[in-house]
């Protein structure tokens, strides 16, 4: 177990290194200079070589890459924003619960929208059940989550007013002189962006339950069950089940790691101020530092789900050994 | 060859005259993408208590679809009742081609010491599975719950027939595997099926399939994926529990050897009907079938000095479209003319009733065939 854990957090440094440096190159082959986007409309050949010098963007890629490295390590600060000059700590801080509340939600609301269709499909292959589920799939899969969004606004936010457009209300502590705030207007204000984000996962999820399950119904031990007179719901839930959902379970911890990088479309259709919204913006505004912080956290956040995906795999699956 | 004592320690309950298992005209059809397989196409075969049946075929002849079917363990599976009616074949036919619910059709008749295994409810018929007639399969790789213990798995064959405790349960598994020859059960007990070797992990279907008691075993291959000191080991082990607990067996096999090993009466299958049936020492002294002369002749003998093993020649036939008339003329040396129009029924012979063959040749050229082949092999002085 150590020795995993230790085997596993090196490939995590690495990893981290890769990821960081990679944004590093990918920003500066972009022709554009961050210093003049900076120093502001009206600025003067001196004031964006002033601001270049002080942004340290005159120094090699190398350099500036040491200093990104130095300061999160030595003061664990993600540094200063190119654009306002905030911490970039506070403003990653800021954009995440917003991000986490919509990824978890949407999670919880994909699984329990595939879970029934993806098993029921699986129980009655070719009905008329199993059918209208897996179009739902492939409609599910093939609209673009934007569409799906911009659809569900104008609808039922718009036309028939059922639920808040856009925008986003803390869950607690709303901030001063915020419209809403609470658990009943943050929950309205997320329900249409949970659908539109779990829509597209919904429809994979019912596909890939349905055929682990149809998968597992074939398999020996199952025919062995039913030959030990077991009934069928303990057919299905003891042994269908549990070895049919194993593999749900890596992909559903794998796929909200990587989502809470950033749920980019949904949280700009809403406005909500998560960090994919944080990273088109500073992208937009080449804000090096507070990018590379969105990066740094969606980095963290693939290696801890995948390392939780791990331990957890290995607890529920018997022929899992950590060493 | 070693034969079992006979039915001295059947269980008590099959002392009626009714034997224990009966299969009367059984069919099965699938329905597949290419069409329907008649995978079973009406075989009748009796089990006695406390003895040991072996079936022998090739693959796909149909041995163990025709244990499913009795348990209804087929996929998707109904029964179609078909009394009195001239053309079986035809109505699962259309049965099949008229329904989307289901996979397979069986008919004719399965009664379990009279008792009619197609028409119970299926309550009676979970009871049945598992605690009367249990099954082990082929493959003990994967006929195992791999994300179970085998004490769950043993645990759950025993609560779901017996009203007793979680902990008495546990206790039986544990007995169970120190029967099978499990070292340091009440250790193992709650190791998974991966930690169990191939032969290990049958014994442990072996326990489980007799955890219950049940009246018949019904071992569908149980030794093939296993290495040959390890198949040795396993008959021998279902030998001395049936001995113990006078459990019926109905071995499946496709090698003779086994079944001369351990049956006492057998059944040898060819594309989906039965070719010959009759007592061991019977089969093997006076084979009636040329199917049943191919299989022995095709089987090494140490003690024998051939330059090369018979073959029989050609490929089993597709269950999809069966040949006309009889199903082995077109591999078949001695075939007649009306072999390739009449299907032959199985009939019992005039010397020995209880020998059933399905063969259309005169009684004098299959005696004299008989005796030539058993000649060769060795076998003849086994006549009783």
């Amino acid at each position: 177990m150590t020795q995993f854990l230790i085997r596993r957090l090196l490939w995590a440094v690495f990893l981290f290194i890769a990821v960081t440096m990679i944004t590093y190159v990918l920003f500066f082959i972009v022709p554009v200079d961050p210093a003049r986007q900076a120093a502001g409309k009206s600025a003067t050949a001196e004031d964006v070589a002033r601001i270049s010098h002080q942004l340290k963007l005159d120094r090699p890629i190398y350099v500036q890459y040491a200093y990104f490295l130095k300061r999160l390590i030595v003061d664990r600060s993600l540094g200063e924003s190119f654009a306002n000059r905030r911490e970039v700590n506070e403003m990653v801080a800021e954009a995440i619960p917003a991000t986490t509340g919509l990824v978890l939600g949407g999670a919880i609301l994909w699984m329990l929208i595939a879970l029934p269709i993806g098993i029921v499909s699986a129980l009655k292959p070719r009905s008329l059940i199993d059918r209208s589920s897996m179009i739902f799939v492939l409609i599910g899969i093939s609209l673009p989550v934007v569409w799906i969004g911009v659809l569900l606004q104008y609808f039922i936010g718009f036309r028939w007013g059922l639920l808040p457009n856009a925008g986003y209300c803390d869950l607690v502590n709303p901030y001063e002189g915020a419209t809403c705030g609470g658990p009943w207007d943050w929950f309205t204000h997320m329900i249409l962006p949970w659908i539109t984000f779990a829509i597209l996962f919904a429809a994979n999820y019912a596909r890939m339950i349905r055929s682990n399950m149809m998968d597992t119904l074939g398999e020996d031990y199952v025919r062995t069950a039913r030959a030990k007179g077991a009934p069928e719901p303990t057919v299905i839930r003891r042994h269908v089940m549990r070895n049919a959902l194993l593999p749900i379970v890596t992909m559903l911890g794998l796929d909200i790691g990587i989502a809470l990088g950033g749920a980019v479309f949904t949280e700009s259709i809403f406005g909500l101020p998560g960090l994919g919204k944080l990273a088109v913006n500073s992208f937009e505004n080449f804000d090096l530092p507070t990018l590379q912080g969105v990066v740094v956290f969606a980095t963290l956040a693939i290696i801890v789900f995948n390392l939780i995906v791990d331990v957890l795999y290995a607890v529920i699956d018997p022929r899992i050994r950590l060493s | 060859m070693t034969i079992a004592p006979h039915a001295s320690t059947a269980s008590s309950a099959a002392s009626s005259d009714a034997p224990l298992l009966d299969v009367r005209d059984l069919r099965t059809y699938f329905k597949t993408e290419d069409g329907i397989v008649k995978a079973v196409d009406g075989v009748s075969f009796s089990v006695e208590a406390g003895k040991t049946l072996g079936v022998v075929g090739e693959s796909g002849c149909g041995k163990s679809v025709t244990m499913l079917s009795i348990l209804g363990l087929n996929t998707k599976a109904a029964w179609l009742d078909t009394t009195g009616s001239d053309d079986p074949g035809r109505e699962m036919e259309a049965f099949l081609r008229g329904t989307k619910k289901h996979l397979s059709v069986s008919t004719g008749h399965a009664s379990m010491r009279g008792e009619d295994l197609f028409q119970m409810t299926s309550h009676r018929l979970r009871d049945v599975r598992g605690s009367e007639i249990a099954m082990i399969f082929q493959d003990p790789m994967t006929s195992l719950n791999p994300v179970l213990s085998v004490g769950d798995q043993l645990s759950e064959a025993v609560l779901l027939h017996r009203n007793v405790s979680k902990n008495e349960a546990r206790d039986r598994a544990i007995a169970g595997l120190i029967e099978v020859g499990i070292p340091r059960a009440e250790n193992r007990i709650d190791d998974y099926p991966h930690q169990f070797s191939g032969g290990m992990r049958q014994r442990v279907m072996i326990a489980m399939a007799l955890i219950n008691e049940p009246d018949i075993l019904v071992a569908d291959e149980p030794t093939t994926a296993l290495d040959v000191t390890t198949q040795a080991q396993i008959l021998r082990l279902i030998k001395e529990l049936q001995e113990k607990r006078g459990t019926a067996v109905v071995m499946i096999t496709h090698d003779l050897g086994v079944v001369a090993e351990v049956a006492d009466d057998v059944v040898v299958m060819y594309a989906a009907r039965i070719a010959e049936a009759a007592e061991v020492h019977e089969l093997f002294g006076r084979p009636l079938h040329p199917y049943t002369w191919g299989l022995l002749g095709s089987l090494p003998r140490v003690d024998l000095e051939v330059e090369r093993l018979t073959q029989i020649g050609g490929q089993p036939p597709s269950l999809l479209n069966p040949p006309r008339g009889c199903r082995f003329n077109p591999r078949c040396a001695w075939a007649l003319d009306r072999c390739h129009v009449e299907l032959p029924r199985e009939t019992a012979n005039e010397f020995n009733p209880s020998h059933l063959d399905a063969c259309l040749l005169t009684e004098e050229q299959k005696l004299a065939e008989s005796a030539r082949i058993t000649e060769m092999l060795g076998t003849r002085g086994n006549v009783s």
